[in-house]
């Protein structure tokens, strides 16, 4: 068995919601099982927040477990169990799942493998420098007549070539997955042997109650492939962070006593229209479809009802170790306003590790924020850099590094600028 | 040779229209009132005389199976629950059924349902078949429209059916873990007894049945146990859908009959082994679970469960994995040995311990940096591991190596050998095989 963690606490995102069309299918699907058997539907939830988000974050495991008002654990370990549940980011534009199971094996998985590690990453479930595409090995995919196959979102690609492959993992990068067909990538109809039919070659022979019209019912290879299945969501296309953002309320931190596996007594706080509703104002700037006036007030929002505040209060030291104290980012001056302002990905994003200070992972955790160029930085305000420091749990590192001053270098004029002001070169 | 007009699976490749218009075209849901009217006790002994063994793997008699469930409700619901957890390497016929084929399937649910008394049918497929998933749901959305499934349907029999699926775990199409699972938790085992036709889903009387089973069912009853039984030798009747992979010119899924000798199932339908019969080095005939059986042996042999087993295989689900003298066997049957050490759900200690152990041994047996008597020490492994869990994938996860142990014991002696030969040399790449 593999054993499987939550994501490091620096990616997790503050909160999760549904989208409101998620939400109603998701009521659908617990009505489809008998009345008090709703945990049943736990694993389809998590798979429509994982296609929703792109991974299993701890935000959404809590807001399912929530929803069907489930022990958290056993969330928890239904999240951890199944191996399809993404539990940390992979890439946005493609998650290349290549089945290394003996019968694709035996029909060169490996090269494909070694593929992915040329182009993506040596090692799996890591991203490419760009985030935009990761890998990983996985156990039988049941396309074995098919085979070497990669799943990719919702769909396989069958009977591939490592240089097939690679055209495959390009149009993705590209962002253009949506037009690679599914299924087999040689000259062959499903998993009807590649030389032709053997079986099952005369309709008329089969047909017991032939159509009056005489009209032709076998279809071209690929012809209703398109017609019937709905295309790909190929490549998880940017969405605002509307239902990432930390102002949404988070679940309640209410866990249920050990004992017989009841909900605690304390109620979970009504929720609150208002506040479930409140976005921040840059998601708001960028979102037609929600408009909000209300002027934010995160000072006491998780704290708002009275039974919650005292069952907040004195658990604060005894969260389990998946859920490691949020203080820093709790802690941060009056939440969302000192946030810096994020934009969309730009066409090419600035290296943001040249700043002295800045690495791989700390850039990741920045472009996850909105922060893309230098001259974003340039621009934060002793507040922004204090939240941003508290967010990072830098302890300050910002003001000490100096990464203003070094980002205005930079957007001034590049690296020639930087070297004549601080007389080196970056990093 | 089977002839078209005698195949259940009529559109198993999907060129033929899909939809419930085009299936009825073919013969399905043709009079499934009339045959639900012949009653209970008819279905089950019609298909007990069928001689119809469960496509899952075991091979456990599917009319006898459905007899067990009790005849009249003590007031809970009973279930029916459909295996869809395709997970074993090598086997694909489940997928094709559900994505191209789908309403022999949702058709089978009706009568299987009626015959053990149950209202509802959960069809539990696995997470990574989301067309296949879309397909099904598609075929359903189309019988309810239709009036054939549903509360007051044209059939007489109330019956939902509904579709849902699990999230990558190959220990959910053991039956007891399928049904935690749809229960919400972890997929692990229970132990058995009760069974699941007293105590099953949600502790009420179910029956798990595998996606072949049911699809087969309602064609059976349509022409008689008579015509299904005419197929195959005694004990082995039917027809059966056979996925061949690995090493032949063109593999492929397809329907035969039963106790088709091996040969002619690969000349006929997948244009020979890669490189000639000459070429052949080993088969495993029935999934990953089931020892593999070595060239000369299995060649003339027919495919079924009782010859099968005399070859110290097995049938399982007919996944055919064929192995040309390329394949490093030591290495195929290594990865095999990961894979058990994935997908153990971790509940059984000779099992969640077992195939960590037991793979990471397969993998110095592969560079042959090992000890002789570490082969015999594997083997004694597996015997323990073997039988001493709650579920099969203790078993599961030996037999392959015994298999392997069974069949190529010089093979890996003679690695052992040509590593320790080559020990003294200085550069680090002493990889056994080159």
């Amino acid at each position: 068995m593999a054993v499987r963690r939550l994501a490091d606490e620096a990616v997790q995102p503050q909160g999760f919601a549904f989208t409101p069309e998620n939400e109603a299918w998701a009521r659908q699907t617990i009505k489809k099982y008998p009345e008090g058997r709703q945990y049943s539907a736990v694993i389809p939830l998590l798979m429509r927040a994982q296609e929703q988000e792109g991974w299993v974050t701890r935000a959404a495991i809590e807001y399912v477990a929530e929803m069907l008002s489930m022990p958290l654990i056993r969330v928890l370990e239904v999240a951890t169990f199944y191996t399809q549940f993404q539990l940390a980011p992979v890439g946005t534009r493609a998650h290349v799942q290549v089945c290394g199971t003996t019968p694709c094996m035996l029909r060169g998985a490996g090269d494909l493998i070694e593929v992915c590690k040329r182009k993506i990453h040596p090692e799996p479930f890591k991203t490419n420098e760009a985030g935009t595409l990761s890998w990983e090995e996985v156990e039988c995919q049941g396309a074995c007549v098919n085979a070497p196959m990669v799943m990719i979102f919702k769909d396989t690609y069958e009977d591939l070539t490592p240089q097939r492959l690679e055209e495959i993992i390009d149009a993705f990068e590209a962002g253009r997955g949506h037009e690679i067909k599914p299924g087999p990538q040689i000259d062959r109809f499903n998993s009807a042997p590649a030389s032709g039919f053997t079986t099952l070659t005369d309709e008329a022979a089969i047909l017991k109650f032939p159509p009056s019209g005489g009209g032709k019912s076998r279809r071209k290879p690929g012809e209703a492939e398109a017609a019937s299945v709905p295309p790909s969501r190929a490549g998880r296309p940017r969405t605002g962070a509307m239902e990432t953002d930390e102002a949404i309320r988070s679940p309640s931190p209410v866990k249920v006593s050990s004992n017989g596996e009841k909900r605690a007594s304390v109620k979970p706080p009504k929720e609150n229209e208002a506040e479930a509703d409140r976005v921040a104002e840059e998601v708001e700037g960028s979102s037609r479809t929600r408009r909000h006036s209300e002027a934010p007030d995160t000072q006491n929002a998780a704290l708002r009802s009275p039974e919650l505040k005292k069952a907040k209060a004195p658990r604060k030291q005894t969260l389990g170790p998946e859920s490691p104290e949020r203080e820093a980012a709790a802690a941060a001056p009056a939440g969302n306003e000192a946030r810096p302002k994020g934009i969309e990905r730009p066409e090419r994003p600035d290296d943001l590790k040249m700043i002295s200070g800045v690495g791989p992972r700390i850039e990741g955790i920045l472009n996850d924020l909105g922060i893309y160029t230098y001259a974003q930085i340039a621009s934060w305000t002793k507040v922004e850099r204090e939240w941003v420091d508290s967010y990072l749990r830098f302890k300050g590192r910002i003001e000490r590094e100096d990464w203003v001053k070094q980002a205005e270098a930079l957007a001034k004029g590049g690296v020639a600028e930087y070297e004549r002001v601080f007389g080196k070169k970056p990093r | 040779m089977l002839q078209d007009k005698d195949r259940i699976f009529t559109n198993i490749y999907g060129h033929f229209d899909r939809s419930l218009k085009g299936a009825m075209a073919r013969g399905h849901w043709d009079g499934t009132k009339a045959l639900l009217e012949k009653g209970r006790d008819w279905i089950i002994n019609e298909m007990k005389a069928s001689g119809l063994r469960g496509r899952g793997g075991a091979g456990f008699p599917t009319g006898l199976k459905w007899s067990f469930m009790p005849k009249e409700s003590d007031g809970r619901p009973h279930y029916l629950v459909v295996n869809a957890d395709e997970s074993e390497p090598g086997t694909c016929k489940d997928r094709d059924i559900m994505r191209h084929d789908p309403h022999t399937l949702v058709e089978g649910c009706l009568i299987a349902g009626f015959a053990m008394g149950a209202h509802t049918a959960y069809i539990y497929v696995r997470g990574e078949f989301i067309r296949e998933r879309e397909a099904l749901q598609r075929a359903i959305d189309e019988c309810y429209e239709a009036g054939f499934l549903g509360k007051n349907n044209k059939h007489g029999w109330d019956m939902d059916v509904i579709v849902h699926h699990g999230a990558g775990a190959y220990i959910c199409g053991e039956e007891t873990a399928l049904l935690e699972s749809l229960e919400g938790k972890k997929g692990q085992p229970r132990l058995k007894p009760p069974f699941p036709a007293n105590m099953g889903l949600y502790g009420c009387p179910t029956t798990v049945n595998n996606v072949e089973s049911i699809a087969v069912a309602p064609t059976i009853l349509r022409r008689g146990a008579a015509w299904f039984s005419s197929f195959g030798r005694p004990n082995n009747a039917g027809t059966k859908l056979f996925c061949i992979s690995g090493h032949v010119n063109n593999p492929c899924t397809v329907e035969e009959e039963m106790s088709i000798p091996f040969r002619e199932l690969i000349e006929r339908h997948c244009g020979g082994v890669r490189g000639g019969w000459d070429n052949l080095l080993a088969v495993i005939p029935g999934g990953s679970s089931v020892p593999l059986v070595p060239a000369e042996q299995i060649i003339d042999a027919p495919m079924d469960f009782d010859s099968l087993r005399e070859l110290k295989s097995g049938l399982g689900t007919a996944a055919v994995i064929v192995m040309d003298k390329s394949t490093d066997i030591v290495k195929a049957i290594a990865r095999l040995s990961y894979f058990y050490k994935h997908e153990s759900c971790g509940q059984c200690t000779p099992c969640r311990e077992g195939t960590g152990w037991m793979w990471r041994v397969m993998e110095r047996l592969v560079r042959g940096e090992a000890h002789k008597h570490e082969i015999d020490m594997l083997l004694d492994v597996t015997k323990q591991v073997e039988g001493h869990t709650i579920c099969a994938l203790g078993d599961a996860a030996a037999w392959p190596i015994q298999g392997l142990i069974r069949h190529f014991r010089p093979e890996i002696e003679r690695r052992i050998d040509e590593f320790t030969r080559n020990a003294h040399r200085a550069e680090p790449a002493l990889i056994a095989a080159e």
